[in-house]
């Protein structure tokens, strides 16, 4: 291979471009030190002198960690290696995770005048990604682009589910599509001498090798787009069918870009109670789309679709139930453990707080219950030490499965009460800024996504929820004051406490008041 | 049973002359010990020489069959003390740990060793963690070779050179009666490379041997009078002494020209980074042969004015390369040349940043800055006037999160903060300090509890000026390492003695399990030549705590929660002790996985359990992995146009520990979690019973199917 130093092609010195250096990012326990063993052996074998350094230690409990391979043709007389890899000066940059390759573009280990990148393009979330009430995950794309400017030659693949489906780890795949990249002046056939010399599980790491050397060849195959959203007619008995055929029926004559919300909403809330509710749903739709209008592309219809049914569809303990006991969730819990066939115990950790118990009551006693204090001590007594319930067992299924069935029951009950009169006050509020501001409509109706969870995280969801729908009054009038509550919702989903979201208000607060 | 097993490798230790040795450099250290008639070793352990003391642990058996004494002391102190051997009797002693903070710990033994002298060689083997990587304190041992007055080697990073020097320290140290530091920065002790094998070598006298016929001699007493001498015979014996031996056995090297306006002097153990700079300013060849004269220090203490003086005589410049700060050497050979009244200019600070590691950048650009400003004729054109432009690199400071280490997957410690996060939920914000160790990762989110580290064991006794309690209690974390290495005095003894009215959490997972799982007092391993199954609580209860709790499984998070509760609540005055004892998992699995699979491959019933979360119950709040943050708990975005956030997911690493159920329980988060047991080799009814099971299930499933809509098309697939 060869490799312009703009630098250092300079002074009687040739030959500094006969050293290859190998910097490999990755998460500690991906294992770095496998695939340096191997690079570094391989070198050997083929009468190169090589050496490694890695640094080891607490720095590689999950954390990023950097190993580092240089090598020379054994013609070289006792090469000086560094021990650590240098700005602009790598010839070979393997990262074992999409964000570590974002690092080594950082810290400036990928250079256009020479580096070859070769990245697995599987995310491993960091801590601070995960923590996040919202969506935290950062931004592949931007990583792939600066590769894409950073990098001379680029292999990215997903080199992790290579290595998984040959039952192996990523750095077999890594070292193939090493390999494969033609980074190296070695034949193929080395590189595989050097996995069996190794010795452990030399099968499947040839596998996976043999998978990353095709990816770097011949890239991703294209995935044939998972059955594209067509979603099979449902099944059921005869009466709920034709009930659910003149429901689609209702949504066929809304706008397109309503129905590509309100089909997938109208499952959601059937499959939630039945046809009747679907029907409300629609209802409930077909109102807000009265006021809408086509100039606006139907925002406003197209979020109220979305959201009015994430709201009628609640989570209360019936719909928990009913999905905890549906053949479909055992077939998908197989097929995740990888488990078809064999014989499996399934265990769930269940803990109702008093208030979601008094939800099931009806309305009225309901309500009653949920004022005394007393009552709800003793509720909480009753389930204070969570329930871990067999599913797999017959007491345990029937408990859940008979639970799960009193949909029937659902509307009476006291939670369902109060959904209604959230979901019918939260509408009312959006609709209620209309015709003057139709951005505040749509704004009003998306902070919806603010209600989530159960227990206690459902209380703080709400609690948000409140703060910035009292927000969103304080800016109701203002030209700006869409942006607003799209400012307040996102700094509600920043963090847990809702910090981010206090700061917002203050800030409302001080030129509103 | 530390995290890395070198069995396999401590066969080769075994190698005679004319072979050749090919490895990490810990493997050579411990060689070339062996080669040099070591006659007792020890240390311990902690990064980046943790695997020089699992090398020396698996060595046993060769150790004891040449005679050398193998002890893993109860802490760097303890290591150091050991080397009182080699003062009275002519056996070489080497021990090992980390610098700075091992040093740190092990000064008062070394001051009073450098006081006595020695007359066996002594060397102390540090493993410099400065810089990327480390995990401590960015500090030198420099310092505490000057002010002990003992001599401080730091090779070239490479094993030929770094095999030597081990032998040079021990030569240096008898010939002048004086201990030795041999420095080997992180990256040299994990290096890779090959040496020629001399034989091994039986100590000439044996520990045992000398235990017959015991020495003492009253002037090596550290005692005035004779203190006051051991002073005189530092300055005026044993450091000439030093400086002759260095000279004549030329330990320190010169490469490159004689003559040369300027000149380089360098550590050895950056001349690597070095020489890489000068190639990449094509100064030199990838052998290393330069066009600049190059003086590196092998001996970085003491300094040989005479050698120095005489490299820098007709230089207009010369550039001291020393990381870290102070710069000790810098000044020393500032205040020669000047006392010499030499007209040779020094830099080094000031072209160099006077904090933080050379990387490679860091180098080429002191290196380029130096020769532009006194030797620019040498650097080729394309140095002088880059004609390629720096490329534009894409910023991604703001996408790429970072990622600094944390709890492995299935750690016991996890339950524990995450049961400690949801006291203070209750019982409000405490004042908490932490310790050394994997625990310290706590003080990280998602459970950022612990707002200081004062040093190994020392967790409660930084929390002794809040002992008098108030309206809250401090709460103070110490691992079991911690515990034994100085713990039980300084932090627990402190509490007894001084009643305090605080709560000390130890963190047992019986390992020494940071510095990579080597066995301590209360590990419940069995271990051939160690004693272990020393139960933490029988020594507090011996140290004289009353209030004791021991929870045998961390995983237990309502338990968990409720004896820390009562800790902070209970009407007990004095000092309170929680002990949370759960197996560190990462060792567990390397212990048990081929086990089991074995036992899978025999037929034997095996369970195997992995947690799982149903994605539409999952509302993508997170909050359970606010209160664990472990690896295989991530999340997965649904390809559900009604779903705006990515719901947890759990992979396949999933060990199954049980904290994410728990937690999702204890903090009533939500009813998401599952575990599942898939059951290798069932027996014969338990078979039947289940299908008998499963049909009664289906038919139910079936029965309520047929009388309700089914969007089986409905079931959310995950996103490539």
């Amino acid at each position: 291979m060869s490799i312009e130093l703009p630098v250092t092609a300079g002074g009687k010195h040739l030959g500094q471009d006969s050293v290859i250096k190998i910097a490999i990012l990755a998460v500690g326990g991906q294992g770095g030190g496998v695939l340096t063993n191997w690079i570094e052996s391989l070198a050997r074998s083929q009468g190169y002198s090589a050496q490694a350094t890695s640094v080891a230690g607490v720095a590689q409990r999950t954390g990023a960690t950097i190993y580092y391979v240089e090598m020379a043709p054994g013609d070289v007389p006792h090469p000086v290696f560094s021990l650590a890899p240098a700005q602009g000066d790598v010839d070979i940059m393997i990262a074992a995770e999409m964000m570590e390759a974002g690092r080594a573009i950082m810290r400036g280990f990928v250079t256009p005048d020479r580096t070859t990148l070769i990245a697995s393009t599987h995310r491993a979330l960091a801590v601070s990604e995960k923590m996040v009430p919202g969506d935290g995950m950062a931004d592949a794309d931007e990583v792939r682009a600066a590769a894409e400017t950073a990098a001379k030659k680029l292999v990215m693949a997903d080199m992790e589910s290579a290595a998984a489906q040959s039952g192996s780890v990523i750095s077999a795949s890594l070292f193939g599509a090493l390999a494969g990249s033609g980074a190296l002046p070695f034949p193929r056939a080395a590189f595989e001498d050097a996995v069996r010399a190794s010795g452990k599980g030399v099968e499947a790491s040839l596998r996976a090798f043999a998978a990353g050397f095709d990816l770097a060849q011949h890239g991703e195959r294209p995935q044939p787009a998972p059955a594209a959203e067509a979603p099979a007619a449902p099944a059921g008995p005869d009466k709920v069918l034709r009930a659910w055929g003149d429901l689609m029926e209702r949504v066929s004559k809304f706008p397109a870009r309503v129905q590509d919300m309100a089909v997938p909403g109208l499952r959601r809330v059937v499959d939630f109670q039945d046809t009747a509710y679907g029907a409300e749903y629609l209802a409930r739709l077909q109102n807000v789309l009265d006021r809408d209008s086509a100039d606006k592309g139907y925002e406003l219809s197209r979020e109220a679709a979305k959201y009015v049914a994430v709201a009628m569809a609640y989570d209360d303990v019936i719909r928990v139930a009913d999905l905890k006991t549906r053949s479909s969730r055992l077939g998908r819990i197989e097929q995740q453990m990888g488990s078809q066939g064999k014989l499996m115990t399934l265990t769930d950790y269940l803990h109702p707080r008093a208030d979601e118990i008094a939800g099931l009551l009806p309305a009225r006693l309901g309500a009653r219950v949920e004022n005394s204090p007393k009552w709800m001590a003793r509720l909480d007594r009753l389930f204070s030490n969570g329930r871990r319930i067999r599913t797999d067992g017959l007491r345990g299924f029937v408990l859940l499965f008979v639970l799960g069935g009193m949909r029937s029951w659902r509307r009476r009950s006291l939670r369902h009460a109060q959904e209604q009169a959230h979901l019918d006050t939260w509408l009312a509020a959006a609709l209620g800024h209309l015709p003057q501001s139709y951005g505040m409509a749509v704004e009003v109706i998306r902070c919806r996504r603010l209600i989530k969870g159960y227990s206690d995280t459902h209380a703080r969801g709400l609690s948000k929820f409140d703060k910035v729908m009292q927000g969103a009054r304080m800016v109701a009038a203002r030209e700006d004051g869409p942006q607003w509550v799209v400012r307040l919702r996102e700094a509600a989903l920043q963090d847990e406490k809702g910090e981010a979201l206090d700061g917002a208000l203050k800030t409302i607060q001080s030129f509103t008041a | 049973m530390a995290e890395r097993s070198f069995k396999a490798e401590v066969e080769h230790l075994r190698k005679g002359a004319g072979s050749t040795f090919t490895g990490e450099g810990i493997l050579a250290i411990t060689k070339a010990l062996l080669e040099n008639g070591v006659g007792y070793v020890g240390g311990y352990q902690g990064a980046p020489i943790s695997h020089l003391m699992d090398v020396l642990a698996d060595a046993e058996d060769l150790l004891g069959e040449l005679g050398v004494r193998f002890e893993a002391n109860a802490s760097e102190a303890a290591a150091a003390a050991m080397l009182a051997a080699s003062v009275h009797y002519p056996i070489r002693g080497a021990v090992t740990f980390k610098g700075s903070v091992g040093v740190n710990v092990a000064s008062d033994a070394l001051a009073n060793l450098a006081s006595s002298g020695v007359n066996g060689g002594a060397i102390i083997i540090v493993g410099e963690d400065y810089g990327e990587g480390s995990s401590i304190m960015q500090e030198r041992s420099y310092a505490f070779a000057m002010k002990s007055q003992f001599w401080l080697l730091d090779p070239r990073p490479n094993l030929p050179s770094i095999v030597k020097s081990v032998g040079d320290s021990f030569a240096l140290s008898e010939a002048s009666h004086t201990p030795v530091m041999l420095m080997v920065r992180i990256r040299s002790c994990h290096v890779t490379g090959s040496f020629a094998c001399r034989d091994n070598q039986r100590p000439p006298l044996t520990v045992r041997q000398a235990l017959a016929n015991p020495q003492r001699d009253f002037s090596r007493v550290v005692l005035p009078p004779m203190s006051y001498q051991h002073e005189h015979d530092k300055i005026e014996n044993r450091w000439p002494a030093a400086e002759k031996f260095i000279l004549e056995q030329g330990l320190n090297e010169r490469f490159g020209p004689l003559e040369g306006k300027a000149g380089l002097i360098c550590l050895g153990g950056m001349y690597n980074s070095v020489i890489r700079a000068l190639q990449r300013l094509g100064l030199a060849d990838v052998s290393g042969n330069t066009d600049v004269p190059l003086y590196v220090m092998n001996v970085a203490y003491p300094l040989v004015q005479s050698d120095l003086l005489d490299f820098c005589e007709g230089k207009e410049a010369v550039l001291m390369i020393e990381e870290g700060q102070p710069e000790f050497i810098e000044q020393q050979l500032g205040a020669m040349l000047f006392k010499a009244g030499s007209r040779t200019r020094l830099e080094g600070k000031g072209i160099f940043p006077k904090a933080g590691e050379y990387t490679g950048q860091v180098m080429l650009d002191g290196l380029d800055g130096f020769f532009r400003k006194y030797a620019a004729h040498l650097l080729p054109d394309q140095v002088r006037a880059p004609n390629v432009p720096r490329p534009e690199i894409p910023d991604l400071s703001q996408t790429v999160p970072i990622r600094p280490p944390g709890f492995c997957t299935g750690c016991p410690e996890r339950p524990i903060f995450a049961s400690m996060k949801l006291v203070e939920q209750e019982l409000g914000k405490h004042q908490i300090s932490a310790d050394i160790g994997c625990h310290l990762f706590a003080a990280l989110p998602p459970f950022e509890i612990g707002g200081q580290t004062m040093g190994y064991g020392l967790g409660p006794a930084s929390n002794a000026a809040f002992d008098g309690g108030g309206d809250k209690r401090a709460i103070s974390i110490i691992g079991d390492g911690g515990f034994w290495h100085n713990g039980l005095s300084s932090s627990i003894g402190n509490m007894v003695f001084n009643k305090s009215d605080s709560v000390a959490i130890i963190v047992d997972n019986y390992y020494s399990a940071a510095t990579g799982g080597q066995d301590i007092p209360s590990s419940r391993a069995m271990n051939a030549t160690k004693s272990t199954n020393n139960p933490i609580t029988k020594a507090l209860e011996g140290a004289g705590v009353k209030w004791i709790r021991h929870i045998d499984r961390t995983y237990d998070v309502p338990r968990m929660r409720a004896v820390i509760r009562e800790a902070l609540t209970t009407s007990y005055g004095g000092p309170k002790v929680i002990v949370a004892s759960s197996e560190c998992m990462l060792n567990r699995q390397r212990r048990e996985k081929p086990l089991r699979s074995q036992a899978v491959k025999d037929g034997a019933r095996v369970e195997i359990p992995r947690f799982g979360v149903d994605e539409d119950v999952c509302t993508g709040d997170h909050a359970c992995i606010r209160l664990s943050g472990c690896p295989s708990l991530s999340l997965k975005k649904l390809d559900d146009p009604l779903r705006d956030d990515p719901v947890a997911h759990i992979d396949q690493s999933c060990v199954g520990c049980g904290n994410c159920g728990e937690v999702a329980d204890a903090a009533i988060l939500c009813p998401s979690f599952f575990e599942a047991r898939v059951v290798h080799n069932p027996g014969g009814f338990e078979r039947w019973a289940a299908s008998v099971r499963r049909r009664l299930i289906s038919w139910l499933q079936a029965r309520r199917a047929a009388r309700r809509l089914s969007f089986t098309g409905a079931a959310p697939q995950e996103t490539a």
